[in-house]
């Protein structure tokens, strides 16, 4: 890492980030026998079934937005993080760190909509934490939540599992969530009909793992499916190829990220999944998919191809051509040029 | 070098107009187009229209392109 | 490449001229704007052109020929108490000698990214007590909308508004890279918003003194490649001119007020570009009408005294520009100069030459 101080790229879910993570975050935890920091950790428990561990900050601006809050986000992203291990979600915590000044008002409302979505999951929130700091220490409100769930025996999803020939899906429109948040931004005088897909998936998850077809499933949030999908590329070390034409993006998504200059495959989402599918099984999946509310608008958007160790995304553009699909580099901002 | 996309012109007030496209509105400045009018299209540039776009245009570039490829084949 | 498409006409098209150009020739056609580099590799359309068509990607990313010295000047405003910078997003990540605005906004200080400069006014309105300093980077098609916003701020009488004036002009730098005695372009495709604002006028020089074509072009990628087969006609049938092809956007005589508001506002001045040094009358600074909203003096901002280091020792980035070189050729290229660390322009945006092969070229084939 070459710079001396963090900064808002190292937290963009991109090359930076994972730079951070690798160079300096793991090696300190690997000397005292840690195991790789992964989304959500796999343990090994008691009985035979698995124990899914993960554990998400959330520090969301605005706090409301169309299609959800942060309250609703932590609930789901958590619950995703285990959904996509192939775990069912049992246990959350929430910590809060709240501002000074911060309406009462305002925080039952999250912690509301948070308790909504645990509830409808089957989860349930067992610990907490609380602490308020000085005006100006922090940004109104930030939520830490972790999770706890169960691995059935005989569920086993991830990326060595990813073989040459498998299907690449995506669950649904992408960017959704990244381009209602952008237009909420303070000062950019854009409005979208579009709103944010925050969901959670457990349910939808439970359902593909049940076909016995699926090799292992992410949720593209942060830096987008572009980077999700070099993720999975080099943890897997195949070739994986997408279509650029396939995948799913809201016309009011389109439309934004050409006035912007940003591309749908590296904004935020909140609620699709990106699975990777055995190719006898991709009917069946697909099949389970539309007729989910969360996986409607579902899409196979390209196959592993091949496997190359180190592990590459390539794009089929518009044209008919290939080019390599890189990860987010930096911060996904609004360009002029 | 300069990104700029083509919007249409829903609601002109003073120098401001709201512009938008397929699910899209923004707010820009007409003060570079003074002359567009409700339901013209304009290019759309760091917040400002700089072009106002003649229909005829558009089509233009389509017959341009048609020609073209007969004078390819 | 799917057959019966538009795009496969089209290179069908230009396959069908390239085959006409003499054995051995090989033609470079500079794309001069950076979101037609863009275009390019996202698209990966060069992957089409035949091998005798090489596309040499221009100095028009405006943030990526933003000098050392200038980001130097936008650096010491930023450390400055009471400063909010309001930026566009592209300029975060450009690199200087100390740094880039990223990493001085992580040692605290203000930076606010905006999509318009007006947003930057109302900043200035927003927070009355501290000084706003909008960093105006862009070629002709941004500086009449930075020139409209400081015209705003003076009727509007605001006192803690200020612009530091990086803009540059596209035709003399073309002009600058045609008078080197070695350079190897054959056309250019011309950048269609500037040419919005400019209409055809200032780029006729190109056919009239150097005899080079220049094609004024949309940015989806088959105007890409029907401005490649118009050059490629121009240059089989010895007729070099200044063409439109992106109808909707620019008219022949752009956009007359926009020009007006430009010259009201700014006068054009040298410039310092990256990897290229200083081009006369290739800048653009406030008029004195309007010092009270130019950073550079409401700052008392002064040239550093010593040696300028126009660029790295090794970087060949003029040369690229120039079509001499491509970036494998270049001793620096993914050693001492990669998109993390970028010694010189076509490094510095994913939209430069050198960023475009770090990027997109490292898979050939379908």
């Amino acid at each position: 890492m070459d710079q001396e101080r963090i900064l808002l790229a190292h937290g963009s879910g991109g090359r930076q980030t994972q730079e951070l993570i690798e160079k300096i975050i793991y090696p300190i935890f690997e000397a005292n026998g840690g195991q790789p920091l992964l989304d959500a950790a796999l343990l090994p428990a008691p009985g035979g079934a698995g124990l899914a561990l993960t554990t998400d900050s959330f520090v969301v601006s605005p706090l409301f937005f169309p299609g959800g809050d942060i309250g609703k986000l932590a609930a789901c992203g958590t619950i995703n993080d285990l959904a996509v291990v192939g775990a069912r979600p049992l246990y959350l915590t929430v910590g809060l760190i709240i501002e000074e000044g911060f309406a009462v008002a305002d925080l039952k409302r999250i912690l509301t909509s948070l308790a909504e979505v645990a509830k409808s999951a089957g989860v349930s929130v067992v610990a907490g934490d609380t602490k308020v700091v000085e005006r100006g220490n922090a940004d109104k409100l930030y939520i830490n939540t972790t999770g706890i769930g169960v691995v059935a025996p005989g569920v086993a999803l991830g990326p060595e599992r990813i073989a040459e020939g498998d299907l690449i899906i995506v669950s649904g429109t992408v960017g959704d969530h990244g381009m209602t948040i952008l237009c909420q931004r303070e000062g950019l005088p854009l409005e979208a009909e579009v709103a944010s897909d925050c969901a959670a998936l457990h349910d939808l998850a439970r359902a593909l793992i049940a076909t016995g077809g699926i090799s292992c499933m992410r949720d593209p949030t942060r830096g987008g499916l572009a980077t999700a999908l070099n993720e999975l590329a080099a943890q897997s070390g195949t070739v994986m190829e997408i279509s650029e034409e396939k995948v799913p993006v809201q016309p009011p998504v389109a439309a934004g990220c050409g006035m912007l200059g940003l591309d749908p495959l590296y904004l935020a989402n909140e609620g699709k999944l990106l699975i990777t599918v055995r190719p006898d099984c991709g009917e069946a999946v697909m099949s389970v998919l539309v007729k989910h509310p969360l996986g409607k608008r579902a899409r196979v958007i390209g196959r592993v191809t091949g496997r190359d160790g180190r592990g590459k995304v390539l794009l089929e553009t518009g044209l008919g051509v290939r080019r390599i699909l890189p990860g987010l580099e930096g911060e996904h901002l609004p360009r002029i040029c | 070098m300069c990104l700029a996309v083509p919007l249409k012109v829903r609601k002109k007030e003073g120098d401001m107009a709201e512009v938008g496209l397929k699910g899209l509105r923004q707010q820009v400045s007409v003060a570079l187009t003074p002359e567009v009018k409700e339901g013209d299209w304009v290019l759309v540039h760091a917040g400002f229209a700089i072009q106002r776009l003649e229909e005829n245009d558009a089509l233009e570039t389509l017959s341009l392109l048609e020609e073209l490829n007969e004078a390819g084949n | 490449m799917r057959p019966g498409t538009d795009a496969a006409q089209l290179v069908a098209r230009v396959e069908k001229l390239a085959r006409r150009l003499p054995a051995g020739k090989t033609v470079h056609i500079m794309e001069v704007c950076g979101t037609h580099t863009h275009a390019i590799g996202k698209s990966g359309l060069r992957q089409l052109l035949p091998g005798n068509i090489r596309l040499i990607s221009g100095p028009g990313c405006p943030v990526c020929v933003t000098h050392d010295r200038e980001i130097a000047a936008y650096l010491d405003l930023a450390e400055r108490d009471n400063v909010v910078i309001a930026t566009f997003g592209d300029l975060l990540r450009v690199p200087g000698v100390r740094g880039s605005l990223a990493e001085a906004r992580s040692r605290g200080a203000a930076v606010k990214v905006v999509y318009s400069p007006l947003e930057a006014l109302q900043l200035a309105e927003q927070y009355w007590d501290r000084e706003i300093v909008f960093l105006a980077v862009g070629f002709e098609t941004t500086a009449p909308t930075v020139g409209m916003t400081v015209k705003k701020a003076k009727e509007k009488g605001l006192g803690n508004f200020s612009v530091l004036s990086m803009h540059k002009l596209v035709p003399p730098v073309l002009e600058a890279l045609l008078l080197d005695d070695q350079v190897r372009l054959d056309g250019f495709i011309l950048p269609g918003h500037v040419c919005t604002i400019t209409g055809v006028v200032p780029f006729q020089f190109l056919p009239r003194r150097f005899e080079k074509g220049g094609v004024i072009t949309g940015f989806e990628p088959c105007d890409i490649l029907q401005a490649v087969a118009m050059l490629l006609a121009q240059i089989i049938e010895g007729r070099p001119a200044v063409e439109i092809q992106y109808r909707p956007g620019v008219r022949p005589e752009g956009n007359p007020l926009a020009r007006q508001v430009m010259q009201e506002v700014f006068v054009p001045q040298e410039a310092r570009w990256r990897g290229l040094g200083q081009i006369a009358a290739s800048g653009l600074a406030l008029r004195e009408q309007f010092r009270a909203y130019d950073a550079a003096f409401r700052f008392s901002l002064r040239e550093p005294a010593g040696p300028v280091l126009e660029k790295k020792p090794g970087c060949s980035c003029g040369d690229i520009l120039k079509g001499i070189r491509i970036p494998p050729q270049c001793p620096l290229f993914k050693t001492a100069c990669t998109p993390a660390n970028p010694a010189g322009p076509c490094m510095v945006s994913s939209e430069g030459t050198c960023a475009a092969y770090y990027r997109y070229e490292q898979y050939r084939g379908g």
